[in-house]
């Protein structure tokens, strides 16, 4: 697996590869807690107008800009603020947030400190899904050495600035990515979403004003601290500041994690060229998904001379969304009806059971791919499907409705013929029997 | 063959109202926990305890459950409540090595249906079901965030990437 930056100097992935990169020692030696210092001399409001000028936007997958996020936090709050870094990165075709963690977890300490110092909180916690238990060991020692080195506990490096770091982890829940499902599980609870507005920022953790953010996102911050944020802006584009991790994976020879510059162009480039290009070379292209298995599945077509652009303005002009940049490429052996029955089994398995469009809807549209798989397959049944993605979709009660529904919106819409095949002569379009 | 029967948790919900032990080195452990919360908010640890409870007893049954409820101060229908949703808790004995192929859509296209179909036909089980001698479950799971290294397997805690079936070969040969 390949873990690079392509068309800009790596700033997320600058110690990856880096001797003993994890550890403060080495952190500090390559320019570490320098922006941190640097912060703190500044006011909570200039931090806040440089996140702002970067147009970082959250690297979770929904793109809120992080700056216009942290002003939401209500600055004459009497009650505490909490400051909690989302990372059970779950969205299939996204594993970028491990290797920051594993190689860097002191930038997103870091980043994480600085949130605090910006928006008058005290206290943080890092949620990583329980899978990641390695990662959360990781962090428990990062804390520990910046708590021993002074950059942890009641005094910030000397200053008079308190701010406590704690891990907590997570137990297996795509839902827990949705940031109010998080705080739900952070509280001991099932990790439903709750109702918004209020918004967390304004009543989060304990019904106290709180900030989630993405663990890229934090990672993000010293570097926009360092340079300025407009500098950082100008790596990327206008709307789409600053470079974005992509993980992609599946039928490409380079799969891996790539640090590009917002606004790269072009997908097929990157593809073709940065990523190796198909597995097999006697196998063509079929379809990707460019943002983690959440949004809307493109055709070859739609990328081959078409010149798209990877940043969220670029990919929704194509016809999709930047999501997580989670990229998961397809060669022509995979049948498209498969692909999505398998996504669609994962929105099942991870609704959360709370609301009856999202609940309901993925068990029957898993009931009728099972069907359509096991040959049963009915002319009307892509219909069927689409009308049923209607009910979820706008009216689920947080996007996880929605996330299931687009896949199959857009398989269809794209790949009509090997829904047909399924429909009709009930043989999949790659020839092979059914195995899903 | 599958030989054990799992035990449905309600059912010993109903039955047992024994509580669970655990050694001071465990307990202070759980303190660690709970004391990254505020005071008044000590449920905040229960995943967390949750999971302690788990690796010290293999998984979520009733004793470590009525444990729980009395150490953070709940009902244990409250215990149960939370247990109940997150999938990596256990409601079941599973067996010494648990392995959790993933089955969503990268490790699918890169070939986990010949892993599983090997790791299964080696063991003599069916995804869901525990060996015999108790020593292997095999569970599938949805993403586990290794897209990059498909096909992917987690045994226990331990990330197993870029698997052939040579290399699953050698995995369960090294599980003791």
């Amino acid at each position: 697996m390949e873990i690079k930056a392509i068309g800009c100097e790596p700033l997320s992935l600058k110690r990856i590869g880096v001797k003993d990169g994890h550890t403060l020692k080495v952190y500090a030696e390559t320019g570490g807690y320098k922006s941190l210092e640097k912060a703190l001399s500044m006011t909570p409001e200039q931090i806040i107008q440089e996140v702002k000028d970067s147009a970082l936007r959250g690297r979770g997958g929904a793109g809120f800009p992080t700056g216009m996020k942290w002003s939401f936090v209500p600055k004459d709050s009497p009650k505490p603020k909490y400051v909690v870094c989302n990372a059970d990165e779950s969205e299939p075709g996204s594993f970028k947030d491990r290797y920051l963690m594993e190689f860097d977890p002191h930038a997103v300490i870091e980043g994480m400190i600085m949130a605090g110092w910006a928006l008058g909180s005290n206290t943080g916690y890092i949620y990583t899904r329980g899978e990641y238990k390695y990662l959360i060991d990781i962090m428990d020692v990062a804390i520990r050495e910046a708590r021993e080195a002074g950059i942890l506990g009641k005094s910030v490096l000397g200053k008079q600035f308190s701010f406590e770091l704690h891990t907590h982890t997570g137990a297996g829940a795509y839902i827990c990515g949705e940031e109010t499902a998080l705080l739900s599980s952070l509280e001991g609870y099932r990790g439903h979403p709750r109702l918004k507005p209020p918004f967390p920022a304004v009543e989060g953790l304990y019904a106290c004003p709180t900030i989630v953010n993405n663990v890229e996102t934090f990672t993000s911050i010293p570097q926009i601290i360092e340079m300025g944020g407009i500098k950082w802006r100008d790596l990327g584009t206008e709307k789409s500041g600053g470079t974005k991790l992509w993980s992609i994976s599946g039928h490409v020879k380079k799969p891996g994690v790539y640090e590009l510059p917002m606004g790269y162009a072009d997908m097929e480039k990157f593809i073709f060229e940065d990523c190796g290009g198909m597995l097999r070379d006697d196998k063509k292209l079929k379809a990707v998904i460019p943002g983690g298995s959440s949004v809307y599945i493109m055709n070859a077509g739609q990328i081959l001379g078409k010149n798209v652009t990877m940043d969220y303005e670029g990919l929704v002009a194509a016809g999709t969304m930047l999501g997580t940049g989670g990229m998961m490429v397809m060669d022509e052996t995979v049948d498209i009806m498969e692909s999505t029955k398998n996504l669609t089994e994962f929105y099942k398995h991870e609704s959360c059971g709370w609301c009856t469009p999202c609940r309901e809807g993925t068990d029957w549209l898993v009931k009728i791919f099972d069907r359509i798989a096991s040959g049963g397959g009915r002319p009307e049944d892509a219909q069927l499907m689409l009308d049923i993605c209607d009910n979820i979709e706008g009216k689920s009660f947080c996007p996880l409705g929605d996330a299931a529904a687009w896949p199959i919106q857009s398989a269809i819409k794209q790949f009509p013929g090997d829904f047909k095949k399924w429909l009709s002569d009930k043989t999949s379009s790659n020839g092979v029997a059914p195995n899903l | 063959m599958a030989a054990h029967t799992a035990t449905s948790f309600t059912d010993k919900v109903l039955v047992s109202d024994e509580v669970a032990e655990f050694s001071p080195a465990i307990i202070d452990e759980m303190k660690m926990h709970v004391a990254k919360y505020p005071a008044d908010r000590t449920r905040s640890a229960l995943i967390p305890l949750l999971m302690l409870v788990q690796r010290e007893r293999g998984w979520i049954d009733n004793p470590g459950v009525n444990f729980l409820a009395k150490f953070l101060s709940l009902e244990v229908t409250d215990v149960w409540e939370t247990a109940t949703f997150y999938s990596m808790f256990n409601l079941r004995q599973v067996g010494r090595h648990h392995i959790q192929i993933c089955k969503t859509l990268s490790c699918r296209i890169m070939g986990e249906p010949d892993i599983t179909e090997h790791i299964c036909s080696k063991l003599g089980i069916h995804p869901g079901e525990t060996t015999e001698d108790r020593k292997f479950t095999v569970t599938m799971v949805e993403c586990l965030g290794s897209c990059g290294t498909a096909p992917m397997m987690q045994i226990g805690f331990d990330y197993h990437e870029d698997l052939t079936v040579e290399k699953v070969d050698k995995i369960l040969t090294d599980c003791k």
